[in-house]
């Protein structure tokens, strides 16, 4: 009664109950990617914002010290930061502005590829329709109702904006001696014991117990042992190293 | 196999893997090491399957998928070559774009020459007329700026080249902003674009009617004849682009309105490109050329004729050659 994860080929996909989003690779693997809210993405930009108007600011109290050529250099770097920050820093830097790379997101193409210039300039000069009529509200709108938040701009350069992968510190498997399950398990039972095993150190001792005893009857031991059990079974699926 | 096992025997490979990863995403990598980056991937990308296939933990699972995006990434991203690219574009491509799209680009000159031109005529027939259209207060900005007894001009003799520099830089801000918004409203189904359009079409012919019939038109036309060429048609160019993406909202054709939009913000970034270059040419020659109080008028009016049909020759003749300099 071994069940696969695979599903037969004429089978529909469940629509996952998050919101990743599956990139199919020519090598036919999936690869999630988590697009990002609107809410995070509002921070994002109004970090941008900020530097923006930060950096502005401080150059344009030097550039005052230059007089005419001054004004001249100050108004060509007021036009390339109000129309370029985006898309340089998006393109030069792996699609993430310094707002993005803050609150850890980042810009790429539909199919998970980086972000070209082509793409970012037109998602970025279609900031001005999201921002129509006042305050992003197109853009709020459209991000709000899309399964992949994309607001207008995204949707015309056919880009996403998600999180970036945080890389993960493997935890320690608690002691226990492998043993093998009384019963074949299938893929989804055998990982979430593995999970079980290894999230236990985030878990309360009380609540170990208690989501160990749910299993106590099928495996046939007293409550009390089952957490024992479970890490056991887990230590077993692992292997010796 | 034990997901150990299988761990401590790949482990090496995945590390290796991952150091070169780190490497390209610098950009500091020599082609030689490169050389099994695809085997590589490959492999990992079955190693993943694999993991997948046997319950291996997600704690090994999600490391190799984030390798293999990572991986994805660098092997199936698109790189163009910019330098090499401008110049063929500047001098073959962007023409025949806008060729190929030429009923957009004809509705847009229409929209905005027509609306210029009529209204200049309404303006200089009707004077009253200006008034319901451009505020008092700019009326008066501009009569002074283009008063002939010189007040602005007049001083724009002894003008300093830090101050053509100021006005390269404010003619850069002002003007391609204007031309970014005709374009990215179009995406409401081209309505945007048609309303910038027209609107500015009567905003500037309104005042050339207007300095035309109060006869400033001495200093004005001169003035502007030069980089308007430029300046104008950019404007009308990136209507052009900005029509494309409402209308390809509007009549999809056989493919669904996203992919519609998609393909068309694709071709009319292009024409965005080819805007940018035509609104920095006009920014420079507003500010170094057109300033310029010294030639006598028939020199404005000649060059100013020539920039005009330069430009048109380029949009129509540049790049029909099959063997165009590429």
């Amino acid at each position: 009664m071994l069940e696969t994860t695979a599903t037969p080929r004429n089978a529909s996909l469940h629509p996952p109950l998050d919101t990743r989003y599956q990139v199919e690779t020519p090598e036919g693997i999936d690869l999630p990617l988590r697009p990002a809210g609107l809410l995070v993405r509002t921070l994002a930009f109004s970090l941008d914002l900020g530097i923006r108007g930060l950096v502005l600011g401080l150059l344009f109290i030097v550039l005052g010290f230059f007089g005419e050529i001054g004004i001249g250099l100050g108004s060509i770097l007021l036009f390339l930061i109000s129309w370029w920050y985006m898309v340089l820093f998006e393109v030069l830097n792996q699609g993430r502005s310094p707002g993005k790379q803050l609150m850890g997101l980042r810009v790429v193409q539909d199919d998970g590829t980086p972000i070209g210039w082509s793409a970012s300039l037109t998602r970025n000069l279609l900031r001005f329709a999201d921002m129509l009529p006042f305050g992003y509200f197109l853009g709020a709108i459209s991000c709000l109702q899309h399964p992949t938040f994309k607001r207008l701009g995204d949707l015309a350069a056919g880009t996403l904006v998600i999180y970036r992968e945080q890389s993960l510190t493997r935890p320690q498997l608690p002691d226990a001696t492998p043993r093998l399950a009384p019963f074949a398990l299938s893929l989804n039972e055998q990982r979430a014991i593995l999970g079980f095993a290894e999230r236990q150190g985030q878990l309360s001792a009380e609540r170990t117990r208690e989501l160990a005893a749910i299993l106590a009857q099928p495996l046939h031991v007293p409550a009390a042992q089952a957490t024992a059990e479970l890490n056991g079974i887990a230590r077993g699926f692992l292997g010796s190293t | 196999m034990k997901q150990s096992l299988f761990e401590s025997r790949h482990q090496a490979q995945w590390q290796q893997f991952e150091q070169l990863l780190d490497q390209l995403e610098r950009g500091r990598t020599r082609a030689e090491d490169c050389q099994s980056f695809v085997q590589d991937y490959r492999r990992l990308c079955q190693h993943l399957a694999l993991a997948q296939e046997r319950g291996y933990s997600s704690y090994l699972i999600d490391p190799l998928q984030q390798l293999v995006l990572r991986g994805h990434q660098q092997l199936y991203r698109q790189r163009t070559a910019i330098s090499a690219n401008v110049l063929a574009f500047m001098l073959a491509g962007f023409p025949r774009l806008v060729r190929q799209e030429w009923r957009l680009v004809l509705i847009a000159s229409l929209l905005f020459f027509g609306s210029l031109l009529g209204i200049g005529l309404l303006v200089y027939l009707y004077p009253e007329l200006v008034y319901s259209l451009v505020s008092q207060q700019q009326v008066a900005e501009m009569r002074s700026m283009y008063d002939p007894s010189g007040t602005r001009l007049g001083r724009v003799a002894e003008r300093a080249s830090s101050e053509d520099w100021v006005m390269f830089g404010y003619y850069i801000m002002h003007n391609i902003g204007i031309a970014f918004q005709t374009f990215a409203s179009g995406l409401l189904f081209g309505l945007g674009s048609v309303f910038f359009l027209f609107f500015n079409g009567l905003m500037i012919g309104a005042i050339a009617g207007h300095l035309t019939q109060i006869g400033f038109g001495q200093t004005f036309w001169p003035f502007v004849i030069g980089h308007g060429a430029f300046e104008l048609s950019a404007i009308a160019l990136s209507g052009a682009a900005g029509l494309k993406l409402g209308w390809a909202l509007i009549a999809p054709g056989r493919l669904r309105r996203g992919d519609a939009l998609l393909q068309a913000a694709r071709v009319s970034v292009q024409l965005i490109y080819g805007v940018i270059v035509f609104l920095l040419i006009a920014a420079f020659i507003e500010a170094y050329w057109s300033s310029m109080t010294w030639p006598a008028a028939w020199i404005k009016y000649s060059v100013g004729a020539g920039l005009w049909s330069l430009m048109l020759a380029y949009l129509t003749l540049a790049g029909r050659e099959s063997h165009a300099p590429e």
